[in-house]
C-alpha cells in the first residue's frame, strides 16, 4: 500500500521546511502532518516522508521510533489518555486508569475491535494543578471525577 | 505584591490590549541602548534561569561571542515536561506577546537572527495559541522583516514554533538542540556549551519561557526596580505551580523568598481534611523531597531551598498528606524516570530499570531492608555518572527519600532474609549499616 501526501499537505510541509536552515529539521513537523493524514507511521510512510524532505529512511525511522507521540500501529478514533504521575495519582489518576480501561475492555495502548477508541496511560502532561486530568486525541478534561470521565466517555461517539 | 509574568490585566493575550498597557515598549526602549548595555542590565538585575539550575541570564547571554561568521540561535525552553510543573503554558495562555517582546530584546542583545520555542507536543491547545500570538507579531510587525520598519532599526529576527513530539529529556537544553535539528533527543557532552556550538554548531543562548517573560519589565522599570523584588540574591516574582493534597491547586506568582508554608496555607489553601504534611517536593518530581516536620521557615528561592536539603528546580510544588503511601509515590517517580530515560549513557538505562524493578520488588511484599541500602547504593552509581542531568534526576528522589523517610520504608521490607540474597547485596556495597538479621 503506497502513501502520498495531499497536494495540501505538501505545502504545510513546505512551509515548515522554510522555518529551518535544514530539511531535516522539518522531520518532526513531517511525521505529525503524515500521522495525521495516515493515522499511523508505517514504513511505507516513512519512506515517503524521507523521499519529499530529501533525507534518509532511517532518519525517519530514528525519530519515529523515540518520540512516544508518533505510533506505528493505528490507534482508535478516539484516543484516551490518562496521567497517573504523582500528582495526578495523588489526586485519584489511578482510579480513573482503571475506570477507562474497564469502560472499553481494554489495556494499555490496545484499540478496540471497531478502531473507535484506544487507551493510553501517559506521563505527566503538565496539568497537575488541574489533576485528575484525561485527554482525548488533543483536547485536555481536566479536575476530573469520575462521574465526569464518565460523562465524557459516553459523549465520544 | 505585584505580578510580572501573569499581571491581573483582563485579556492580556489579545495584541491591542498588550498594546494598551505599554506593550512593545521595552523594545522601543531596548532598541535604542547598546547590546553591552541590555546584558548589563539583565546581568544587573539579578534575574536567574526558571527553568531549574537558577543560573544567571544575564551572564548565559555573554558568553555569546561577539565577533562569529556564523549564525546565532535563541531557544526558548517551553517543554515544560517535569512533573509537576506546568507554569510556562499559562504565559502562553494568557501572556505571549510579553514572551514575545522578550525573545525580540533577546535575539537584539545577543546578535540572534532565528528563534526558536520548543513547546511539548502533549500542549496541542498552546502550541495554536503560541502560533497564533507568533503570526499576529508577524502581522503587526514585532516580527521578522517588518521590524525594521516598526522600530526605526537595522536589526530583524524570525519567531519559529517547534513541537515536541512526547520526550521528557527535550527539557534538557543539549537534547532539545537535537530534536530541533531534527534527531533523536540526546543529551550532548558538554563542553561545548551552546554558547560554542549550539543549534547546527553555531552559538546559541537556551533561555526558559518564563525567564525570557520577565526580560521585558525589568528593561521598561530599569534593573534596580527589579532587583529589589523578593529575596536578595534570587530576585524578582516566580511562578509556582502547586499541586497534590492542596485546596486550591494552581499556579501562583509570588515573590521570591516567600514562605514555603504560606504558599501551601495561604495561597493553596491547606491539607484538605485539614490532615498534617507528611512530605512536600518543593521543585518537581526531581528535586530531594522534604519531610513536613522540615518545612517550617523554609522560603521559596535557590539558596534558601538549598540550605534547607533541597532545591528550587521548576518550582513545582507537590504536597502529600499524612495518608500517602511514599513507597508508591516513589515507585511511580522512579518508572517515570525509567520510561523517560535516552538510554544514551548505561548508568541511567540500566539504573532507572534497577530502580524501578527492586522498588516493584518491595511493592509486592518480597522486599527487604538491604533493597533500601540497594536502592540508594545503585542511585549513587548513577549519579553523577551521566552525560545530562536526568541521571542525577532519577537518582536524587530515591537516594533522598529513603534516606528521609527511612522509618516509613522499614515498614514496607522483611528484615529477615535469605542468605544467597544477603550474600549478594554483601558484595556489592560498601554500607555501613548492619546486613539484616539471616533467615536461617
Amino acid at each position: 500500500m503506497s502513501f502520498k501526501f495531499t497536494e495540501e499537505n505538501l505545502k504545510r510541509i513546505e512551509q515548515s521546511r522554510k522555518k529551518y536552515p535544514t530539511a531535516l529539521a522539518a522531520v518532526m513537523d513531517t511525521v505529525y502532518i503524515a500521522q495525521e493524514q495516515n493515522g499511523y507511521i508505517s514504513t511505507e510512510v516513512m519512506a515517503e516522508i524521507a523521499d519529499v524532505l530529501g533525507i534518509d529512511k532511517v532518519n525517519v525511522l530514528s525519530v519515529v521510533t523515540f518520540y512516544t507521540m508518533y505510533h506505528t500501529k493505528l490507534m482508535g478514533k478516539y484516543h484516551v489518555q490518562v496521567c497517573t504521575n504523582v500528582s495526578c495519582m495523588l489526586r485519584g489518576g489511578y482510579e480513573i486508569w482503571e475506570q477507562v480501561k474497564n469502560k472499553f475492555g481494554l489495556d494499555n495502548m490496545q484499540t478496540s475491535a471497531d478502531g473507535k477508541f484506544s487507551v493510553e496511560e501517559v506521563e505527566c502532561m503538565g496539568a497537575c494543578g488541574f489533576a485528575p486530568m484525561i485527554a482525548v486525541n488533543e483536547d485536555f478534561y481536566e479536575n476530573l471525577t469520575k462521574e465526569k470521565v464518565e460523562e465524557i466517555l459516553d459523549s465520544l461517539k | 505584591m505585584e505580578r510580572i509574568v501573569l499581571p491581573e490585566i483582563e485579556n492580556l493575550h489579545d495584541i491591542n490590549v498588550y498594546l494598551a498597557n505599554n506593550g512593545f515598549e521595552a523594545a522601543r526602549k531596548a532598541f535604542k541602548l547598546s547590546t553591552d548595555d541590555i546584558i548589563d542590565q539583565v546581568k544587573k538585575s539579578g534575574l536567574r534561569g526558571r527553568g531549574g539550575a537558577a543560573f544567571s541570564t544575564g551572564l548565559k547571554w555573554s558568553f555569546m561571542p561577539k565577533t562569529t561568521d556564523k549564525p546565532k540561535y535563541l531557544c526558548i525552553n517551553g517543554d515544560e515536561s517535569e512533573p509537576g510543573s506546568f507554569k510556562d503554558r499559562q504565559i502562553f495562555e494568557y501572556n505571549p506577546f510579553q514572551l514575545i517582546e522578550g525573545i525580540i530584546i533577546a535575539c537584539y542583545a545577543i546578535g540572534a537572527k532565528t528563534a526558536y520555542i520548543y513547546i511539548r507536543g502533549e500542549y496541542h491547545r498552546w502550541v495554536k495559541l503560541m502560533q497564533k500570538a507568533v503570526e499576529t507579531a508577524y502581522e503587526k510587525g514585532f516580527a521578522g522583516e517588518k521590524m525594521k520598519e516598526t522600530f526605526g532599526i537595522d536589526f530583524f529576527c524570525d519567531i519559529h514554533v517547534h513541537k515536541g513530539a512526547g520526550a521528557y529529556i527535550c527539557g534538557e537544553e543539549s537534547s532539545q538542540m537535537n530534536s530541533i535539528e531534527g534527531l533523536r533527543g540526546y543529551p550532548r557532552v558538554k563542553p561545548p556549551f551552546p554558547a560554542q556550538r549550539g543549534l547546527w554548531g553555531c552559538p546559541t543562548t537556551i533561555n526558559n519561557v518564563e525567564t525570557i517573560t520577565n526580560v521585558p519589565p525589568i528593561i521598561l522599570k530599569g534593573w534596580e526596580w527589579f532587583s529589589k523584588i523578593g529575596a536578595q540574591r534570587h530576585p524578582g516574582t516566580i511562578l509556582f505551580g502547586i499541586s497534590g493534597h492542596v485546596n486550591r491547586p494552581g499556579v501562583y506568582e509570588v515573590n521570591s523568598g516567600t514562605l514555603l508554608t504560606e504558599l501551601i496555607y495561604d495561597y493553596a489553601g491547606g491539607v484538605p481534611g485539614q490532615k498534617k504534611i507528611k512530605c512536600v517536593i518543593p521543585g518537581g518530581s526531581s528535586m530531594p523531597p522534604l519531610r513536613g516536620d522540615q518545612l517550617e521557615g523554609v522560603r521559596m528561592d535557590a539558596e534558601s531551598l538549598k540550605e534547607a536539603g533541597s532545591a528550587i528546580g521548576t518550582g513545582g510544588i507537590m504536597v502529600m498528606d499524612e495518608d500517602t503511601n511514599l513507597l508508591d509515590v516513589l515507585l511511580r517517580i522512579s518508572k517515570f524516570y525509567h520510561h523517560e530515560s535516552c538510554g544514551q549513557c548505561t548508568p541511567c538505562r540500566e539504573g532507572t530499570g534497577w530502580l524501578e524493578k527492586t522498588l516493584k520488588r518491595i511493592k509486592n511484599g518480597q522486599g527487604t531492608s538491604q533493597d533500601l541500602d540497594l536502592l540508594i547504593d545503585v542511585a549513587n552509581n548513577i549519579e553523577g555518572n551521566t552525560i545530562c542531568a536526568l541521571g542525577d534526576a532519577a537518582a536524587w528522589p530515591v537516594k533522598f527519600m529513603i534516606t528521609r523517610f527511612r522509618d516509613e520504608f522499614e515498614k514496607y521490607v522483611n528484615n529477615e532474609v535469605s542468605l544467597p540474597v544477603a550474600n549478594k547485596v554483601h558484595s556489592m556495597r560498601n554500607s555501613e549499616v548492619p546486613l539484616a538479621a539471616v533467615k536461617k
